[in-house]
């Protein structure tokens, strides 16, 4: 859908937001008012744009065939809740990591915050509740939440459990506002020392292994 | 000179990178903001200074054409008030400070010409999260300097010996978008009847307080403790600025200019655009009223305030052309 509203938008149309199953459009109703197929309510004239992008639009081969490795230190300095989730799920520190970075995920959307990648689907034996309150989480922190992991680019308030800080950065304020992450990606973690971290942190790196 | 407690370049806001997680930030109160720009004869769209209470200490370097819409921060350059919501000739070598707060929660500093600022993914505004756009993606400190875009001071003519500034003489009506500051309308949202019987009853009955911990990115709303029918997990989907969600601890929050582009909280309603002027003029302690109305009602507001300003703006820029011509 979202294709195809940019091949076939709208003066008017400001945004759109991707999220796993719903489309989100931002909309200024005093420029499209003046469209002159447009009769009553702007609401009832989008809302049938949206329809026919339903309807019309073809589903698309996924946009991304890449498999992004990340590296991921899951030290207990880094995984600020990894001893409530070894508690909560019985498992040991050893058995969370092996399990974290034994499945592939793909990336469903990146919202939230600039270039946060949700990713699903975590492994049955790590799914457990975010946590009832948000506190704060340094950037980098890798984190899961029901059936989803994600990574936070910034530091904030973050309600996933976190075990573990990936080096790399996800956001990059340059002119394109680029993400690390796009949706379609495939993931794969990799468990990497503290020192390692600091190595990679330090070049500030972009390391990344990717496949088409 | 002084920094105040947020001061921020904003725009009319960021639009068309929603789907990377990058949200629209903008002006709180667009109207004040294209306001004020309209008054020295920009563009809305241009760069303005939004300013939070304590405010800032300004010196003004250069013979300058300014306005301040917004709050009521009473401006006042060296001793003098200063009138809002109209053009200013500013002499050089003068401190704009906002001494006192009369009303409201943000004001809009315009200067003729705009701020000299660069575009981050086609807008001023500043991401205060990403440390990008507006001023080095971040609050005036002290020591910041503001460029103009505009080095031509058309006015100079017009200065009188011995006075610090000169009000032009047309202003903005500004009464009518913050009328009854404390009904504030919506329409109902796509989880608007999740909601028990009772609490749509409360939502729309009783008074709502803005909290102290309200700021850029929502207001906290305490309240009567709402319920929904029965407990839902929401996966994720698109917010926008002025989506009401409820909390799991059963009280509100109103999703401001900083809002994130997703969330997974039940949505109940949205503020209508004509009213989220007057919504971001309401401090903490403020209470007010939700009033329900349909989408045709919230369009047709919506449509009378843009086709004011738009007769505002064309007035404005006849007015200083006008002046420019006539010196």
């Amino acid at each position: 859908m979202q294709a195809w509203l940019q091949v076939n938008g709208f003066d008017g149309l400001k945004d759109i937001i991707v999220a796993y199953s719903s489309l989100t459009i931002i909309y200024d109703p005093a420029i499209i008012k003046k469209i002159p197929s447009v009769q009553g309510p702007v609401f009832e004239w989008v809302k049938q744009k949206l329809s026919q992008a339903y309807y019309l639009s073809l589903p698309q081969e996924e946009d991304s065939h890449r498999i992004i490795r990340l590296p991921v230190c899951y030290e207990d300095e880094f995984g600020i809740d990894t001893a409530h989730v070894s508690a909560s799920q019985q498992l040991s520190r050893e058995d969370i990591v092996n399990i974290h970075t034994a499945s592939t995920y793909r990336v469903y959307m990146i919202g939230f915050l600039p270039g946060f990648p949700y990713m699903a689907t975590l492994d049955e034996r790590l799914v457990l509740p975010r946590k009832p309150k948000p506190v704060p989480v340094i950037a980098g922190s890798v984190g899961i939440a029901g059936s989803q992991t994600g990574i936070y680019p910034f530091n904030s308030p973050g309600g996933w459990n976190i075990i573990g800080r990936t080096p790399i950065g996800l956001f990059h304020p340059d002119s394109h506002g680029s993400t690390l992450f796009r949706t379609g990606d495939r993931v794969q973690f990799y468990p990497i020392s503290l020192k390692a971290f600091q190595e990679m942190e330090q070049q500030e790196l972009v390391n990344i292994k990717y496949e088409e | 000179m002084r920094p105040g407690l947020q001061d921020t370049i904003q725009d009319m806001g960021r639009y068309g990178y929603g789907s990377r997680g990058i949200n629209e930030g903008g002006a709180m109160d667009r109207y004040a903001a294209a306001a004020a720009n309209m008054l020295v004869g920009n563009e809305n769209g241009e760069a303005v200074l939004e300013i939070h209470f304590p405010g800032p200490h300004i010196l003004f370097e250069q013979n300058t054409l300014i306005s301040i819409t917004g709050a009521d921060f009473t401006p006042t350059l060296n001793d003098h008030a200063l009138p809002m919501w109209q053009p200013i000739i500013i002499r050089k070598n003068t401190i704009l400070h906002f001494p006192s707060l009369a009303h409201g929660a943000r004001c809009y500093l315009a200067v003729h010409g705009g701020f000299d600022i660069d575009k981050w993914l086609n807008s001023y505004s500043t991401h205060l999260k990403a440390g990008a756009g507006g001023f080095h993606g971040r609050p005036i400190q002290k020591g910041d300097i503001l460029h103009c875009r505009e080095s031509t001071f058309y006015f100079a003519g017009m200065m009188k010996e011995g006075k610090d500034y000169l009000p032009l003489h047309w202003r903005a009506a500004y009464n009518k978008p913050y009328q009854l500051p404390h009904e504030i309308s919506f329409v109902p949202g796509n989880e608007w009847d999740f909601l028990t019987d009772a609490s749509k009853e409360a939502f729309t009955q009783s008074n709502f307080i803005i909290h102290p911990s309200s700021d850029r990115m929502g207001y906290q709303i305490k309240g009567e403790e709402l319920q929904l029918k029965e407990h839902v997990e929401l996966i994720s989907t698109g917010v926008s600025f002025g989506t009401v969600q409820l909390l799991p601890n059963s009280q509100l929050v109103i999703l401001m200019a900083d809002h994130q582009t997703t969330g997974g909280y039940p949505r109940l309603g949205h503020i209508i655009s004509a009213h989220l002027p007057k919504l971001a003029q309401l401090r903490p302690s403020d209470s007010f009223r939700f009033t329900a109305v349909d989408v045709a009602t919230a369009e047709s507001l919506l449509f009378s305030q843009v086709q004011e300003q738009a007769i505002i703006k064309r007035a404005c820029m006849d007015h200083l052309n006008e002046l420019i011509c006539a010196q």
